[in-house]
């Protein structure tokens, strides 16, 4: 398999056009600007606590802080992910460049995982710029170190999943921007379909909770890890790949 | 080095191409004729293993293209019709990458970029964005790609289209040098470039293969008479029919009417040359020889003759699938 030269080219193309560097700057931007306001806001909270103390014991740094902060950095990743995943196979559709990629001998599963880790890369570096966040928190406060971890492994599998369902989107058109609306569309609809769960009567409910991305990413910010949560994002991550994976071959098959 | 045997492509409805049958011998460069949405490009892309054939067989070096796909695209040179690059990456990185893809060893990697960017005369831009070169150069590249690990078999879709007469010699320099190590295969619709640059033809129309050989034998075949021009002064029907009378000679047509001058298109049996007689009989009859002059048969014509042929042929028969649109789409 030679992943390698592709996963190389890929990464390269992301640094050498602005795509790398406007993503992580808004995210980092964003992602900045929530970071202190959570942070101010608690800041806040626990001087009016130490005025009233027996509401202290609600109050700690994992939930006043990391979650909602884990939250907030989900959202921004639901917005910019699809500008990620887009052009890594509608570019090389609409230019012709696919023609050539697929006759040089690699198989395509070589191809698809070379350009998956190599976005999956990219989004390594994002989250890994927002330790900035934790590292600050560390200097002010006692902050638990285990669902700090499981905070950032819940986030590295729900970013391996977006990019899963944007690698599949982008394998479907060669235009960007419809790849890039389609990964939205979806994302967002497994993002609020377990909203309504409640209504929906059971066991309806309770397969639109699971099939829910909210509510897996949920656990990990509370520092539990459930093999049902990880289970969720590694099989759908796998689905979005086999189906780009067959999507490559369908688009052989027809020219 | 090619075999293709029956080979098949439907689009849905469409047929690309139907029941396309040809090989190609080691070390020859075959030219790939026929008039636009022929089924040129369709052909090439199941030879390079882009997309398979819907029945029949290809096989390239010896390996099958559809069961075998990884051994042939190892041995395998291709450069698609509209030159698809990179267009956000430097020459030389560019090479490299396609060099370390089709798995030229990394020991190796640079000396052959190198030898290969000095060939096709891309030294000088190799630190130059691919998007910023001009059509020429993106071709050279292109070609280079296809040569860089050094393929046993080129498939060219149409490599010099869109350039200037001085590129398209280069290029096609470029290509007769390749001949002997590699095999070639490359598509045109310039019929004078395959008489330049290719041993062999394989004539494609509406699918389907309508002739193929050296082009000297197909010439031979579609035209089996030789030609000759001649313009005599001297009375009409007497000249017309002392030439018929010379042996070998099998057709004297008249042409442009009624002018002072006659002039005549003579056809005579292949080999047999009557140049020499037409001298003498004029000098016998004190007819005034203007002009003499053999005539070429060039492959433009057998072309002309096929496709014209087949068209009038189509015209006829109902129902007949046009394959215009699929290659178009693809």
């Amino acid at each position: 398999m030679r992943i390698w030269p592709i996963y190389k080219k890929e990464l390269r193309l992301y640094f050498t056009s602005p795509v790398a560097y406007i993503v992580l700057t808004m995210f980092l931007l964003i992602g900045g600007y929530f970071f202190y306001s959570i942070f101010a806001f608690f800041t806040r909270a626990s001087m009016q606590i130490a005025m009233n103390p027996a509401g202290a014991r609600d109050l700690n740094v994992t939930d006043g802080v990391l979650r909602p902060l884990f939250q907030n950095l989900s959202v921004i990743l639901l917005l910019l992910m699809p500008l990620v995943t887009m052009r890594l196979f509608a570019e090389e559709r609409r230019s012709g460049t696919i023609e050539l990629l697929l006759t040089y001998p690699v198989r395509d599963g070589a191809v698809l995982l070379g350009k998956y880790l190599a976005a999956l890369t990219l989004y390594a570096l994002m989250i890994a710029f927002t330790l900035a966040y934790p590292a600050i928190l560390v200097y002010f406060a006692r902050v638990e170190g285990g669902p700090l971890l499981t905070g950032y492994l819940g986030l590295l599998l729900m970013g391996a999943m977006f990019l899963a369902v944007g690698v599949f989107a982008s394998s479907l058109t060669e235009n960007q921007i419809v790849a890039a609306i389609v990964t939205f569309g979806i994302l967002l609809m497994f993002w609020v379909i377990g909203w309504t769960s409640e209504f929906a009567g059971q066991p309806l409910g309770a397969i639109l909770a699971h099939l829910s991305l909210l509510e897996h990413n949920e656990n990990f910010s509370k520092g539990v890890i459930d093999t049902r949560d990880v289970i969720y994002y590694l099989n759908f991550t796998a689905l979005g790949l086999f189906f780009t994976l067959r999507s490559l071959e369908a688009r052989r098959w027809s020219g | 080095m090619i075999e293709v045997q029956n080979l098949t492509k439907r689009y849905g409805p469409v047929t690309a191409i139907r029941d396309v049958s040809f090989s190609v011998a080691p070390g020859q460069i075959v030219g790939f004729l026929g008039p636009n949405g022929a089924g040129k490009s369709t052909t090439m892309r199941i030879l390079a293993c882009f997309m398979p054939a819907t029945s029949g067989s290809a096989r390239v070096a010896g390996y099958d293209v559809f069961r075998e796909s990884m051994e042939v695209r190892r041995r395998i040179g291709y450069l698609p019709e509209n030159v698809p690059l990179y267009t956000d990456m430097r020459v030389a990185p560019y090479l490299e990458f396609v060099a370390e893809v089709k798995g030229v060893p990394r020991g190796q990697r640079k000396a052959r970029v190198a030898e290969v960017m000095e060939r096709c005369l891309i030294g000088d831009v190799q630190n130059r964005l691919i998007g910023k070169l001009s059509k020429g150069y993106r071709q050279r590249v292109g070609l280079a790609q296809a040569i860089v690990s050094d393929p046993h078999v080129l498939v060219l879709d149409e490599p010099t289209i869109g350039l200037d007469p001085r590129q398209i010699a280069e290029i096609r320099t470029l290509i007769r040098s390749l001949a002997g190590e590699h095999t070639v295969i490359l598509s045109t619709h310039i019929l004078p470039e395959v008489s330049m640059v290719c041993s062999g033809v394989v004539i494609i129309n509406k699918g389907a293969i309508v002739a193929q050989g050296p082009i000297d034998r197909l010439v031979e075949e579609f035209f089996p008479t030789a030609r000759l021009e001649v313009e005599i002064a001297g009375p009409r029907p007497a000249v017309h029919d002392a030439m018929r009378a010379i042996p070998g000679v099998v057709a004297v047509a008249e042409r442009d009417g009624a002018g002072a001058p006659g002039r005549y298109v003579v056809e005579s049996a292949r080999g047999r040359d009557v140049r020499g007689e037409i001298f003498q009989l004029a000098a016998q009859q004190k007819w005034m020889l203007l002009e003499l002059r053999q005539v070429g048969m060039t492959l433009e014509e057998v072309f002309m003759r096929i496709v014209a042929g087949e068209e009038t042929a189509a015209d006829g028969a109902a129902g007949v699938d046009v394959p215009e649109a699929a290659e178009a789409d693809a």
